[in-house]
């Protein structure tokens, strides 16, 4: 499994990568491989604001359906709809072009609050 | 504590993910349930469905006391013939769906749902002590016996599927007729090979004696290894019969459920003599049912889930609820099973299902949602 060491990481296995006060937000490799073929994702629409924690779409494979939660606050600039089309692509890989939202944070440090991957990594293994 | 079937070994060396289900530790899939059942579809897919019940039914009063247990009538079952059934509580709810193997004119076997064996044994138990009560029936007239922890049962299912099975056995199955079984060697092994399954598909289920069970595996997965034969876990099996709209229990059918309404009246033979359940199932349907199992699509994208509501197509009345949904990987369109209102249920009537709050478009449409093209 793959987690890119420039990468944050959430509990609910997110990754987050901020670019100044934008962070974009994806699924890790971990919640791709448990869910199996991913059949269809549900966004948010753009403009949308987000608490911590805070459900902002789902993923669903074949068999089970997945929320998503906001890994910081903010406001929703952009999404990835071209993933309505094949889903798929998340499973094949979940980082860079299987992003799923871009959220411009309202404070930008507090990303430092979330996983490294030294820590995202011990984590799922205690997950095997 | 969960129970491993004696494939269990087989399913770690196959990197089978494994799940609890209803007790059992067993593979949800291996490769992936798309492909899976893409495999099960276009060449052959292998399951173990070893967590099913088995009980056997024999003696003189084995045909009678069966005919009172379940609603089909077992006297139309000839010898070396499967029959799909249901057996009733006595309100007329459904305890299970079974198939039934007449083996000999005095010798059933009974094959019950994993997750419901332990209640329908005591069902079955339970409608042995009123049987016998009732009739006077000697205790050598009638033997009914829990023989699950005895059977391994593998299940080889999809076009190549009998081609790779006549590998490994002298018999001929080209004989051998949907929903009939014959009893003879595989890989020198005892074994009911019966042309029964729950995909839609061509295919068998292979009854063997548990500790035997890994010979067959191992000699089916190699004999179809050219063949593209998948190993096919329980998320496969799933929508599979989901394509098929072949009812599940505990989604379709349950405690509460008029075999009627779950569209099952082809097994629900009210002409026979009495069988428990029979009275409130016949009044039901003299007052008039309420409620039909469809096939439903959806128009629009979404995927609808067991237990999301059905509604009216402006949204407003709700009519039902979906049973068993998903994306179907055959078509790729979004389809489930659901209960809605009777003057509802015609094909091409429009609905909505309630999906996170939002009422998506969707069609009652003719099943099963997918047919093989052979």
């Amino acid at each position: 499994m793959k987690f890119p060491a420039e990468l944050k990481y959430t509990k609910d296995h997110e990754w987050a990568k901020a670019s100044g006060a934008i962070v974009t937000v994806g699924i890790t490799d971990h919640a791709q491989s448990a869910l199996g073929d991913i059949v269809f994702v549900e966004l948010p629409k753009v403009g949308r604001t987000l608490k911590v924690g805070e459900t902002f779409g789902v993923v669903e494979s074949i068999k089970a359906v997945s929320d998503l939660y906001s890994p910081l606050a903010g406001k929703v600039t952009e999404v990835n709809s071209s993933l309505g089309d094949d889903p798929s692509r998340i499973n094949k890989d979940p980082y860079s072009d299987a992003w799923l939202v871009k959220i411009e944070v309202s404070d930008a440090s507090a990303i430092n609050g979330l996983m490294d991957v030294a820590t995202y990594t011990k984590l799922v293994e205690t997950l095997k | 504590m969960l129970r491993r079937t004696a494939l269990f070994d087989e399913h770690k060396h196959l990197g089978g993910r494994l799940i609890d289900f209803g007790g059992w530790e067993l593979p949800v899939q291996y490769s992936g349930v798309m492909d899976e059942h893409t495999a099960c579809r276009t060449a052959a897919g292998l399951f173990d469905v070893s967590h099913m019940g088995e009980v056997h039914v024999e003696g003189p009063k084995a045909e009678a006391f069966l005919n009172y247990l379940v609603t089909n009538n077992v006297s139309k079952c000839a010898i070396g013939q499967a029959q799909y059934t249901v057996m009733c509580h006595a309100t007329g709810g459904i305890v299970d769906d079974l198939l039934i193997y007449k083996r000999a004119p005095e010798r059933f076997l009974v094959v019950v749902n994993a997750a419901n064996t332990t209640k329908d044994v005591a069902h079955i138990q339970k409608i042995e002590k009123e049987f016998r009560a009732k009739h006077s029936i000697q205790s050598a007239e009638l033997h009914v016996t829990d023989e699950s922890d005895k059977y391994t049962q593998i299940a080889i299912q999809g076009p190549k599927a009998a081609a790779i099975l006549q590998k490994l056995t002298k018999i001929d199955l080209t004989p051998i007729k949907t929903y009939w079984f014959t009893e003879g060697a595989v890989l020198g092994v005892p074994a009911i090979i019966a042309r029964t399954g729950y995909t839609g598909e061509d295919g068998f289920e292979i009854y063997v004696a548990w500790d035997q069970g890994p010979v067959i595996w191992r000699g089916l997965v190699d004999a179809g290894a050219s063949d593209g034969l998948k190993p096919c876990g329980l998320g496969a099996r799933d929508t599979l019969r989901l394509e098929m709209k072949y009812p599940l229990y505990g989604n379709e059918l349950g405690d509460d459920t008029n075999p009627l309404e779950a569209g099952l009246g082809w097994v629900v033979k009210l002409d026979k003599e009495d069988f428990v359940g029979k009275a409130p199932i016949a009044a039901a349907k003299a007052a008039g049912l309420t409620r039909a199992l469809v096939g439903i699509k959806l128009l629009e994208r979404g995927i609808p889930r067991h237990g999301y509501g059905v509604f009216s197509s402006d949204g407003a009345t709700a009519l039902g609820e979906v049973t068993s949904g998903t994306q179907s990987p055959s078509t790729k369109e979004s389809v489930a099973i659901a209960y809605v209102r009777l003057d509802q249920a015609k094909i091409g009537n429009r609905l909505t299902v309630d999906i996170r709050g939002q009422k998506v478009p969707a069609e009652v449409v003719a099943t099963p949602f997918y047919k093989r093209p052979y």
